[in-house]
């Protein structure tokens, strides 16, 4: 099974996550033109290999993560907290 | 050179009972790749084997390849469930999927191969009274378009699968069912040899252990494919890789698809004597499992996918677990029998459960992806209709929506409503 490590909670089973999408996707404006916003919302890149995705501590502390892994051997290669602001404040306090 | 195929008959399998059973040939040649081909198919799996053996059927094609990077029947031909059924809503995938259904019906004979076809029903459960009035919309439109279905009552549930959990206390009580008496099973393996067989003896050359590259674009056209086994150029080149078509578009330098690949689950018992006689469904309150009974005995089954994006060919266990749940739950005779053998399989997941069959921004390259669920019960069709599309360089009136622009048009073909998540299509 898939362990990842939460910077909150520790390293937890992959149960307690669920899966986000790939990191890379921005949602424009809502007022951007129809074509950039059926790229953000149907168009994956779908890697095979190393990507940075999203997950969130669903069954933990609800954080959102980023999470590096390897689509094909499974291989988690970082996590962070997907919010840089959180990212400081952590820093700050430990 | 195309090689001479016993023909499989009664008269043939009694001669060679008197003769040691020598009287028989290879099934398909094992050739090496020419350099060109009128048509080249990337992907020997059941669609891309049924697509070549329809071109050379009914549109009398010679000088056709199908590559493969693996071997005849080793990804998602073999990694199924073996479920056939046709109990589509939406036109589009109604048509297409009945059309595949009647394909089925005549398959062996058409192949000269036995796929063991057995229109065993599929019994869909529902739980509430509500649940049941929309099985009842999606009977009526079966049956208004050219299809079979039935309603059948918990109590004649009760009578023709007494194995299931029919406890007044049961967590979610069974109320009723559709059921599609067509609709079945078939031998996956055999699908794949038959297909083969018959696409070899029309002259196709199926060639294993030969696996894409790179892909030569310029500008509008692709000119050929380096392989493993070497450059082969084509005049038309059709991709049907489900599982791993980004990778082929990023080779093309297409970029992104509204298809993310994961892995689906299936699971097969120790054999045991008969117990199931029907594929029963079981999906409610987040469950989501499928249970038939295989010609050896084993009870094979599956559920949802794994929730998140992979290329791995093994599952996870949070999913054994909730389908041994969803088994449970269901059939509690099943608790202390065994697990034999589990599997995973990629699939495309695409943005609305539907498949894509379309000409794509390159002039002579054909696309066949996003199976989702559904691929091994549309193999004929997939083939019949992908090969009309190669050989008359347009869709069929019955495919011509299952294209990649359909989201910006907003036509979504979106049979559970689920939106755009691809891991949400179960």
């Amino acid at each position: 099974m898939i362990q990842i490590e939460c910077p909150f909670c520790g390293k937890r089973d992959q149960s307690e996550f669920s899966y986000g999408r790939e990191s890379q996707i921005t949602f424009p404006a809502l007022n951007a033109d129809e074509n950039s916003w059926y790229d953000a919302v149907f168009l994956r890149k779908n890697t095979y290999g190393r990507q940075i995705e999203t997950w969130q501590h669903t069954h933990g502390c609800r954080s959102w993560l980023l999470v590096e892994r390897d689509t094909v051997t499974h291989k988690i290669f970082s996590v962070k907290l997907a919010h840089t602001d959180w990212q400081k404040q952590i820093k700050k306090t430990t | 050179m195309a090689l001479q195929v016993t023909r499989f008959s009664a008269w043939n399998v009694l001669k060679n009972g008197f003769i040691g059973q020598s009287g028989w040939s290879r099934q398909w040649r094992d050739p090496e790749p020419k350099s060109k081909y009128d048509i080249v198919i990337v992907g020997g799996g059941l669609h891309g084997l049924a697509t070549a053996y329809y071109l050379a059927k009914n549109f009398d094609l010679k000088n056709i390849a199908v590559v493969e990077k693996g071997w005849i029947g080793g990804g998602n031909a073999g990694r199924n469930t073996t479920i056939v059924r046709s109990n589509y809503m939406l036109k589009g995938n109604r048509e297409f999927y009945e059309h595949s259904l009647k394909l089925w019906e005549n398959l062996s004979h058409d192949l000269n191969y036995n796929v063991m076809f057995s229109q065993r029903s599929h019994i869909t459960l529902y739980h509430t009274p509500s649940a049941l009035d929309s099985a009842a919309r999606r009977y009526n439109i079966m049956r208004q378009t050219g299809s079979d279905a039935e309603i059948w009552s918990r109590a004649k549930l009760e009578k023709k699968i007494p194995h299931l959990n029919y406890a007044k206390n049961a967590r979610f009580p069974i109320y009723g069912s559709l059921v599609q008496k067509r609709a079945g099973t078939a031998r996956h393996d055999a699908v794949a040899w038959g297909y083969a067989r018959a696409a070899d003896k029309l002259g196709v050359d199926i060639i294993q252990k030969c696996e894409v590259t790179a892909i030569d674009r310029k500008g509008q056209k692709i000119n050929s494919l380096q392989t493993n086994r070497g450059k082969i150029s084509a005049k038309k080149i059709a991709l049907a890789v489900a599982g791993n078509t980004s990778r082929l578009w990023h080779l093309a330098n297409l970029g992104n698809l509204p298809i993310e690949s994961h892995k689906l689950q299936a699971f097969v018992t120790e054999p045991l004597k008969p117990l199931l006689d029907q594929v029963v469904v079981f999906g409610v309150g987040g469950a989501h499992f499928y249970i038939s009974q295989s010609d050896k005995g084993g009870l094979v089954f599956g559920g949802d996918i794994d929730w998140y994006k992979s290329y791995a060919q093994r599952g996870n266990l949070p999913i054994v677990q909730d389908v041994a749940e969803s088994a449970i739950s269901l059939m509690p005779c099943l608790g202390r029998v065994k697990l034999l053998r589990h599997w995973s399989g990629i699939v495309d997941m695409s943005m609305d459960g539907s498949f894509f069959m379309c000409k794509t921004p390159i002039d002579n390259l054909y696309l066949n992806a996003g199976w989702n669920y559904g691929g091994f019960k549309a193999s004929p069709a997939s083939g019949w209709y992908f090969a009309d599309l190669i050989a008359n360089d347009r869709p069929s009136e019955i495919i011509k929506n299952h294209d990649l622009e359909r989201f910006k048009r907003g036509h979504y073909i979106d049979e559970s409503g689920a939106g755009p998540d691809t891991k949400l299509h179960g």
